[in-house]
């Protein structure tokens, strides 16, 4: 096999990822894509040219050596895979899973480019992945330890990275997170059917046993201040990954109704406080007729959760069009297959309520014309080509803001006109020596990948202050 | 895990809770509240911090046990612990300097009210306390209230115990005799703070209202709290808990909390117990706004 040319290797088929049916997606949690077989994982690492100069590397924030770990893949060699994927990346199994890899590496890939669809870079990471959560290898001998204390804020995937990493050079950490339990977005934002809590639980795990501490229920401004973890706590350096917890509203008539959620409390009381099982008591509410506001991620995922909380219609309002959606390519797929339907270039004016319950949203019909600041086509508005939605839920899931805690966490910290924390660009330390930040709480594109790449250059800035000073 | 070091019943339904959570006892100011979860299927309630002992290292909440989850914690006996306690949360009540101040608190947010009026007195003012409640059965915290303030009125709705009325009623007096304070802090149903702060609207006196929306995180995460004041949304969890009276839409809190009720139990509640004067105040308001 190893000996298929160049040509041969083209023609050889994708492999697709299997997927459970819709009923059976709706009618739970559990995750849609199944994953590959071995079989399918190895045949798909077939496709690999095994470019020389790679482009698909440069497509990925992190800089996999992705041809070196499919290659690993084709010879069965999976653990290995999994270790040369971690030489810069912790979390395959987690990236595998929610990369925008048709942003990123697979938009880069040689293959992709002859008109065919692109090596499955993200589905053979994910397998490797799997296979080592099922397969554990054996921890590295354990550092020799260097005496220093490092404290994390936030356990979202910047700070688990910044944690984890830092443990692997010998330092102390502990992770203070504000929530019951760790994970930050990944627990309380992204569903279970995109990304299963076991893998979560699993990596988490794995931090512990390199003997990272993590400390639930405590806010850093709040419960501890950072003067306190610098002076009596003998913390010799703070790694900052709050997150972009705050979320936007519309800033529209009506939008206090009962029945309007963002995604964020939406999502919470679903994926952290367990609201769609009957176990759990937290109350939700699930509506008929739901409509989320949005284009991206969050508005898709908080669209299928609605869809399986039994909601009979589901209507996503954006006011671009398809083209401008900033989510995940097999997301949207996916959510269209369950049902979801779609209203582009449709931007919400107000919301009407029926004795302080949300009845109905009025939108506006857009039409695109140049494109704005962000690059996309602007939406301006078509002057009388109102109509009514009827609604009994809406979900709003237009993006957040930069964690209102940072300036309590840390006072004084440099912020810049867009609320983000200004950091070093080179080191990703702020304006308070010895404060590292990264993740979403700095600017760029707000990603797991990219937070997980921060976390890894904090962790080697954060180890180079501390070894300089002595 | 955090224990519960003691559990009083202080009146019908109501429950006091020490707790061990020391770092929380040793950051808490006046007027911020904590969260809690007692258990792994319980919801995350919030609750205002009532009394500390940095000390000792607790603090103390008091619990209406009213629906499901405020009879989980109400359920927690000494010697047994509560899954989480995160706090504390929300800004400090700022009393600034004022030379007179009045405390005006109803149901258990007298108890919420209690570090607050001490606050008060730090600052050096005179202070007045009028809490109210609706029957004799109700009253707490009516001791550690008379130790702190320099007058204290007790109203009850039916005339079982001190003044037979509501605490807008003795406040109203109050100003109209002249005692006007600088400030007044006031902390229960929305309704009643709604109420009082149309008492202290004509006279100009910066009024301040601690509000209890739903929660979900407390760190500015979800908008489950968000209020309307002059016009624009705050989250209560990291803006508040305490905006000025006089700018805040009392009526949409009102509807907000409503939010898990089915409609049966909402006309229930218009029917029955507590909310008898809502209604009609509501349909008062509109008049007037
Ligand atoms: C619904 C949803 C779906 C998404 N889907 C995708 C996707 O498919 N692919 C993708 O790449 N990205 C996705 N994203 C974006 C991605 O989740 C974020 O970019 C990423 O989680 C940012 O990581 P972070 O570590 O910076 O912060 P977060 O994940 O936000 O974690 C921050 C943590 O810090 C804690 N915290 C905050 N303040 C304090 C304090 N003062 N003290 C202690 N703890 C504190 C918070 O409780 C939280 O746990 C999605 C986001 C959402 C909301
Ligand atoms: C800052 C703050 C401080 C508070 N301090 C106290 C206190 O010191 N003592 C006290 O007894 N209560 C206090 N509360 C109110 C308390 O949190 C609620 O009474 C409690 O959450 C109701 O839960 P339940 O399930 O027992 O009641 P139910 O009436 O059964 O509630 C049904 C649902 O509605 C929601 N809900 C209803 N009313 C409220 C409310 N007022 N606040 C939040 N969620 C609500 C809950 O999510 C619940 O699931 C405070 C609230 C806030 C925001
Ligand atoms: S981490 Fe993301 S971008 Fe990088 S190779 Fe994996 S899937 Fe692609
Ligand atoms: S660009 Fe595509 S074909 Fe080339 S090494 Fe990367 S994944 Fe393989
Ligand atoms: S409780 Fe979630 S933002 Fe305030």
């Amino acid at each position: 096999m190893n000996e298929m040319d160049n040509k041969q290797r083209l023609e050889l088929p994708h492999q697709q990822m299997a997927e459970l049916p819709v009923d059976r997606r709706l009618a739970g949690a559990s995750e849609v894509n199944v994953g590959y077989s071995e079989e399918q994982a190895r045949a798909e690492a077939q496709r690999c040219l095994q470019c020389k100069r790679p482009p698909c590397v440069a497509g990925c924030p992190v800089d996999i050596d992705i041809p070196a770990f499919i290659k690993l893949i084709s010879e069965g060699r999976y653990a290995d895979a999994a270790l040369k994927i971690k030489e810069t990346n912790s979390f395959p199994a987690i990236c595998g899973r929610v990369c925008p890899q048709e942003q990123q590496c697979q938009a880069k890939c040689v293959v992709g480019r002859t008109g065919r669809p692109p090596v499955g870079i993200g589905h053979l990471e994910r397998f490797v992945g799997d296979y080592l959560v099922a397969n554990p290898q054996p921890v590295s001998s354990s550092p020799e330890p260097t005496g220093y204390k490092v404290a994390i804020v936030g356990s979202g995937p910047a700070g688990l990275t910044t944690a984890g990493e830092l443990a692997k050079l010998g330092h102390e950490v502990t992770i203070f997170e504000a929530l019951h339990e760790p994970g930050g977005v990944m627990t309380y934002g992204i569903p279970e059917f995109r990304l299963p809590k076991d893998i979560i639980r699993y990596e988490i795990k794995a931090l512990l046993e390199l003997g990272v501490q993590i400390v639930h229920d405590t806010i850093i401004g709040r419960t501890l201040t950072i003067d306190e973890l610098f002076g009596e706590m003998g913390f010799a350096a703070v790694f900052l990954g709050l997150g972009a917890g705050n979320p936007r509203f519309l800033g529209i008539e009506g939008e206090n109704l009962r029945g309007v959620y963002s995604a964020n409390e939406f999502l919470t009381r679903i994926n952290l406080m367990r609201a769609y099982r009957d176990d759990y008591d937290t109350p939700i509410r699930r509506g008929n007729n739901v409509t989320v506001v949005g284009g991206g991620n969050v508005t898709l995922d908080s669209s299928r959760w609605a869809l399986r909380l039994g909601a009979e219609t589901v209507t996503i309002v954006y006011r671009r069009s398809r083209e401008e959606m900033p989510a995940r390519v097999e997301e949207v797929r996916h959510t269209e297959e369950e049902g979801v339907q779609f209203r582009f270039l449709s931007q919400p004016m107000r919301l009407l309520g029926d004795d302080g319950d949300v009845a109905a949203m009025e939108c506006l019909q857009m039409e695109l014309g140049e494109p704005d600041e962000s690059g996309r086509a602007r939406p301006i508005p078509i002057e009388g080509s109102e109509f009514t939605l009827p609604t009994d839920l809406v979900i709003i899931a237009i993006g957040a803001r930069v964690s209102p805690l940072v300036p309590i966490a840390v006072p004084g910290i440099e912020l810049d006109e867009g609320g983000h924390v200004i950091v070093n660009p080179d080191t990703l330390e702020t304006s308070i020596p010895g404060v590292f930040g990264g993740g979403d709480l700095i600017p760029g594109e707000e990603t797991i990948v990219r937070a997980m790449g921060d976390g890894r250059r904090a962790a080697q800035s954060i180890h180079k202050y501390l070894i300089d000073r002595e | 895990m955090f224990e519960v070091t003691s559990n009083r019943q202080l009146a019908e339904g109501v429950f006091g809770l020490s707790i061990k959570a020391p770092q929380i006892a040793r950051h808490h100011h006046a007027g911020q509240f904590c969260i809690i979860r007692a258990a792994q299927h319980c919801e995350r309630v919030p609750l205002s911090i009532a009394d500390k002992d940095v000390h000792a290292g607790t603090i103390t909440v008091v619990v209406q046990a009213v629906g499901h989850s405020t009879q989980e914690i109400a359920g927690v006996q000494a010697g047994e612990f509560l899954l989480d306690v995160v706090g504390p949360l929300g800004n400090p009540t700022n009393v600034g300097k004022p030379a007179r101040g009045a405390f005006v608190g109803g149901g258990v947010g007298v108890a919420a009210g209690y570090l607050m009026l001490q606050a008060l007195k730090g600052a050096g003012a005179e202070v007045v306390a009028i809490i109210g409640f609706r029957t004799r059965d109700l009253i707490i915290y009516e001791d550690k209230f008379r130790r702190v303030s320099d007058e204290l009125i007790v109203t009850t709705d039916d005339g079982s115990y001190g003044y037979h009325g509501l605490v807008t009623e003795p406040l109203e007096q109050q100003l109209q005799e002249g005692a006007q304070p600088d400030l007044v802090i006031t902390v229960g149903p929305v309704v009643m703070m709604a109420a009082v702060a149309e008492v202290t609207r004509p006279y100009a006196i910066k009024t301040i209202a601690s509000l209890n929306p739903i929660m979900v995180d407390g760190t500015g995460m979800c908008g489950a709290c968000r209020v309307t004041v002059g016009g624009q949304t705050k989250f209560t969890c990291v803006d508040g808990p305490e905006f000025d009276a006089h700018q805040v839409d009392f009526r949409e809190l009102s509807e907000r909390l409503k939010m898990y009720k089915t409609n049966e139990s909402r006309a229930d509640e218009a029917g029955a117990h507590h909310c008898q004067v809502e209604p009609a105040y509501w349909r008062l308001d509109e008049r007037n706004g």
